[in-house]
């Protein structure tokens, strides 16, 4: 018994014995498994798991970056930033977020659209993203936010910056307004995309959109870590962004203003340029609205409003707005005329009032002075913008040399180039019309070119840079208004242009090619005329029209020397004009307002020394002489006292460098 | 023999206290110290919640484990069966009566302690085959009557745990008692046809499986299909481990458990937090003092003069062997998630109860090695 009983427990023993040792040796086997995972986890593949930890744990905040500013020319800030008070919340920091909002509704009087819009956006969004309760909170309200901060768990006041246009809307079209970034500024602006943030604010029109890139800045950016839930447990690094450029405009404030004032609301666009460097002083077009009403998304009535006025707030008049040029054409076509040898300045014409108007085709050609103006020479066909003498000199020149001409002293093409939406307008050609509207040219409509009507369309810079490439001897310059540092100095403009003018005999093609290679960037002043004293005897011309009786703007004239100016009126007709109104003969203010007349006015001055060229358009203003005219007067004077101011200005700052 | 037994039922306190296996109890110390740092962390640096009931839970239970020591291995005999259904009469009592968390009853409120019957049954499985086996000759093993009983001793248990539902403790459950079956010199073809029938099941099983564990298992073979689903644990703990290195984040400074990106941190993604934080170095040195406890477990059941002595530490020592390598091999990607809990270093009083108490009966088989049971 014994004996087998320890005969079966040996086998028994043994039994496990083996067992156990098999079961041992499979352990061994299975934990050198485990130590070869750890080894290919924690040593073979650290570098990816230490990788996918970072991605885990750390976050990247990017900061709004700080927009550049806008100066004017003496220096005062025009667009600037300022500090915002905000409100934010954190939806997860916050133990209920109904009690919190409605708290929030009575001690800032939000409104209950607002609050839907709110909750809208929270339920949108993560529960640790920041949601922005109030963009713009006043003084009063962030202190009282404040006071009562200890019952708004969740709910953090934040400063910022923001856009502030101090100058409101003094400068809306020329700087445009900057509002939140929408999906398509995103995708057509890599800068914006690359640098957006919640609550972006990028420029929508103007120099604001044009320059986004320099203005834009870069972003700060704050790295923290942040828990499996999202939420900020710390702040690891933080590196500071660079606020965008500073531009600086040509454009001098006062006048700008003063240019407004003129305006008085009435559509209409007003533009000053210095006539050798091309610098814009002033360029105005009204109305205008404020842009900081858009900053943190305009009201709809406000904006209804601003859509729905019929003088079009929106619309940029100086650059964008297209229209008859009027008799303010009429240089241009009586240079062109003198250049092209058609006529002499001894031409005469008869001009014999609206019952013998020049007859072509069956066609019927008035003056606009009833009685009409008897025999016309050029000189007083300018100077009483006589336009059956435009016929007859259009007619002799014919719309392809004018064209020429025209589009040399700069219209029918952008003035700034890419800053703004500009229009090109039209300077008709047989070519262009064949082209554009797939007919031929008439005699007819060359006449009516010859008076700024018909095909022709202008925007009231072109007009100005006209002006300003006439009054400064015929030269070409370079528009701008953006202020650089290394620009030419008058004197030298001034030299360059005399050099253009001896090298002119020679014909600039002639100029060699190495020549050329060299002077590559730097500007030429072209003379832009055949003979010099074609352009001389436009321009005194244009002196008697403003300053002896019986011209245009005579009543307008001012007599000091140091103001004195020289223009040409300009009132062009917004529809043809039948023979039943002809004989009715209407006052301005009896005609429905769409059907009144643009007035024009384009002038340079002071005569003597010419240095600023303005050109002035009131739309449906009645006639130029009545309208514009007595903008130009007041403008000047304005202008040209502040002349010595902006010289010396200029003189520091060259001095400066 | 007799003579032996009679000496050394009579050896003195001191005697006793001397032949405590030193090794072990020192290994044990360790990573008992080693688990408290890591639930330390855990609680994010600071004496919390977790850190000081796993502390308290050691200390105590350390000390029951020395208490236990001195108990005659022939009480343990002797108590075997009522143990076992005792541990059965508590699980029943859980699936009647239990607390439920998480959508699994499993816990019985014994106000001082909420105890999962289940983790006991681990170890009661194991001293009821043990005694079981003990008497049981090795030309009977492979009776009918020899195969059909033990295999009801461990159904019942498993059924009930796994309608808890808690896949796996109950899986847990089943190795430790086809352990014991395994080193009773259970004919291999029973091992080999009831796996097969296993193999060939699985799929119908599977398809009885609650949703959630389903997809864990899905989930197993390929954790990026839902990244931030149910393949998150698989991911992120397989981050955490690999981001650790060769030395490791150090003490307190592991991102993944104090970021919250670790799930279960305290329980079955201890040794992921571990090994994040001491890194390859760390976690070789954790592995090795495990085996040295194994060893000295199978050791101590090798010099056994008694086969209740034997089975057991075998089937314990191997059942801590499972029990370590399924939570590693979980965390590391290596199974599917099923709940397991690391023995010592996991947060959990009934785990470390349980594994006290097989500690315990385990010196008490050292003490006692030359005891002779009947």
């Amino acid at each position: 018994m014994i004996s087998s009983g320890e005969d079966s427990g040996f086998k028994k023993s043994n039994t496990i014995n083996r067992r156990m040792f098999i079961f041992a040796a499979a352990k061994a086997v299975v934990f050198f498994g485990i130590v070869g995972r750890l080894f290919s986890l924690q040593i073979n593949e650290n570098k990816k798991y230490l990788t996918l930890s970072d991605k885990n744990r750390l976050r990247e905040a990017r900061l709004p970056p700080v927009r550049g500013e806008f100066v004017d020319f003496f220096g005062n800030r025009i667009a600037k930033n300022l500090t915002v008070y905000q409100l934010h919340v954190v939806p997860e920091q916050v133990e209920d977020f109904k009690t919190l909002i409605v708290r929030l509704k009575d001690i800032l009087n939000l409104s209950d659209s607002h609050l839907q819009e709110l909750i809208k956006k929270k339920n949108k969004q993560k529960p640790w993203e920041t949601l922005i309760v109030s963009e713009n909170l006043t003084w009063d309200e962030f202190s009282k936010i404040n006071f009562y901060l200890h019952e708004l768990s969740g709910a953090r006041p934040v400063l910022t910056v923001g856009r502030n246009y101090p100058y409101n809307d003094t400068y809306t079209h020329v700087l445009g307004y900057v509002s939140e970034a929408s999906v398509e500024d995103l995708v057509s602006n890599e800068t914006i995309k690359e640098r957006n943030v919640p609550g972006l604010r990028v420029g929508k029109i103007g120099l604001e959109k044009a320059l986004e890139k320099e203005l834009i800045g870069t972003n700060g950016v704050q790295r923290f870590e942040v828990n499996a839930y999202g939420k900020r447990i710390n702040q690891i690094d933080f590196k500071e962004g660079e606020q965008g450029k500073t531009i600086k405009l040509t454009i001098d404030t006062e006048i700008q203003k003063y240019t407004q004032e003129l305006l008085d609301n009435r559509a209409g666009s007003i533009s000053v340029m210095d006539i050798y460097t091309g610098e814009i002083i002033a360029m105005n077009s009204s109305p205008s609205f404020d842009p900081n009403l858009f900053l943190y998304g305009i009201e709809k009535n406000k904006w209804k409003e601003i859509t729905k006025d019929p003088l079009k707030p929106l619309l940029n008049k100086t650059v964008s707005g297209l229209y008859s040029p009027g008799s303010t054409i009429k240089p241009i076509v009586a240079l062109s005329a003198l250049e092209n040898d058609v006529i002499t300045t001894n031409l005469k014409v008869n001009c014999r009032g609206h019952k013998h108007p020049l007859e072509l085709y069956g066609m019927k050609y008035h003056c606009w002075k009833k009685q009409g103006h008897g025999y016309m020479s050029l000189q007083n066909a300018i100077k009483q913008s006589c336009d059956t003498y435009f016929y007859e000199a259009a007619r002799l020149l014919g719309v392809d040399r004018l064209n020429e001409t025209a589009k040399k002293f700069g219209l029918g093409n952008v003035v700034l180039g890419k800053y703004f939406n500009e229009k090109k307008g039209v300077v008709p050609s047989t070519k262009w019309k064949k082209d554009a509207i797939g007919q031929n040219w008439y005699l007819g409509e060359t006449l009516i070119n010859g008076i700024g009507q018909g095909y022709i369309q202008t925007t009231p810079l072109q007009l100005c840079l006209m002006t300003a490439q006439l009054a400064n001897g015929g030269h070409k310059i370079y528009p701008k208004i953006i202020y650089e540092n290394n620009q030419e100095n008058v004197e030298t403009i001034k030299q360059k242009m005399k050099l253009a003018e001896e090298n002119k005999s020679e014909d600039s093609n002639l100029l060699s090619a190495t020549e050329k290679l060299f002077k590559k960037d730097e500007k030429t002043y072209d003379a832009l005329y055949r003979n010099k004293e074609n352009v001389k005897f436009v321009l005194d011309a244009m002196f008697r029209s403003t300053n002896e009786i019986y011209g245009t703007s005579f009543s307008s004239r001012i007599e000091d020397p140091k103001y004195q100016f020289a223009g040409k009126t300009g009132t062009a007709q917004v529809k043809r004009i039948t023979e039943a109104e002809r004989e009715l003969d209407l006052k301005t203010n009896q005609i429905p307002y769409k059907e009144r007349d643009h007035a024009w006015y384009v002038a340079f001055g002071p005569y003597k020394n010419p240095r600023y060229a303005v050109s002035i358009l009131v739309e449906h203003g009645g006639s130029g002489s009545s309208t514009a005219a007595p903008i130009a007067k007041k403008l000047f004077k304005f202008v040209i006292d502040r002349h010595e101011l902006r010289e010396k200005k200029k003189n520091l700052t060259t001095t400066d460098i | 023999m007799f003579i032996q037994s009679s000496l050394s039922d009579k050896s003195t306190f001191f005697q006793k206290l001397r032949s405590l296996d030193y090794i072990m109890l020192i290994t044990i110390l360790i990573i008992g110290i080693i688990s408290s740092f890591a639930m330390y962390s855990t609680d994010g640096g600071e004496l919390r919640y977790h850190s000081e009931s796993h502390i308290i839970r050691f200390v105590v239970f350390f000390t029951m484990m020395i208490f236990i020591s001195f108990i005659n291995i022939k009480t343990w005999h002797t108590l075997g069966y009522l143990f076992y259904i005792i541990v059965l009469g508590l699980l029943v009592w859980a699936s009647l009566f239990g607390i439920t968390a998480q959508g699994s009853q499993r816990w019985i409120d014994l106000y001082f302690i909420n105890l999962q019957p289940s983790e006991l049954m681990k170890i009661a499985i194991i001293i009821c085959f043990a005694k079981y086996y003990h008497r049981v000759q090795i030309a009977h093993v492979n009776r009918l009557r020899n195969i059909i009983i033990p295999i009801l001793i461990l159904f019942v248990p498993i059924a009930l745990v796994i309608t808890q539902p808690d896949l796996g403790t109950s899986i847990l459950i089943a190795l430790s008692g086809i352990i014991v079956l395994w080193l009773a010199g259970v004919n291999i073809k029973y091992f080999f046809y009831s796996s097969l029938v296993f193999i060939i099941s699985a799929p119908f099983v599977i398809s009885f499986l609650k949703p959630y564990q389903k997809l864990r298992i899905l989930t197993f073979f390929d954790p990026d299909k839902d990244p931030l689903g149910a393949g998150y644990q698989i991911i992120q703990s397989k981050i955490a481990v690999g981001s650790g290195g060769l030395t490791g984040k150090g003490f307190l400074k592991g991102t993944q458990g104090y970021l919250e990106f670790l799930p279960e941190k305290h329980t079955d993604f201890i040794f992921t937090l571990f090994s994040e934080e001491f890194g390859f170095i760390g976690s070789i040195l954790l592995l090795i003092l495990y085996a040295i406890l194994i060893f000295r477990i199978l050791r101590i059941g090798s010099l056994s003069r008694n086969f209740f002595g034997k089975f057991f530490c075998f089937g314990f020592g191997s059942a801590i062997f499972v029990y370590i390598t399924v939570n590693m091999a979980m965390v590391l990607g290596l199974l599917p998630i099923v709940g397991s809990p690391l023995p010592i270093m996991s947060y959990g009083g009934s785990s470390m109860l349980a594994t006290m108490i097989g500690l315990g009966i385990v010196m008490s088989t050292k003490i006692y090695s030359r005891q002779l049971i009947s």
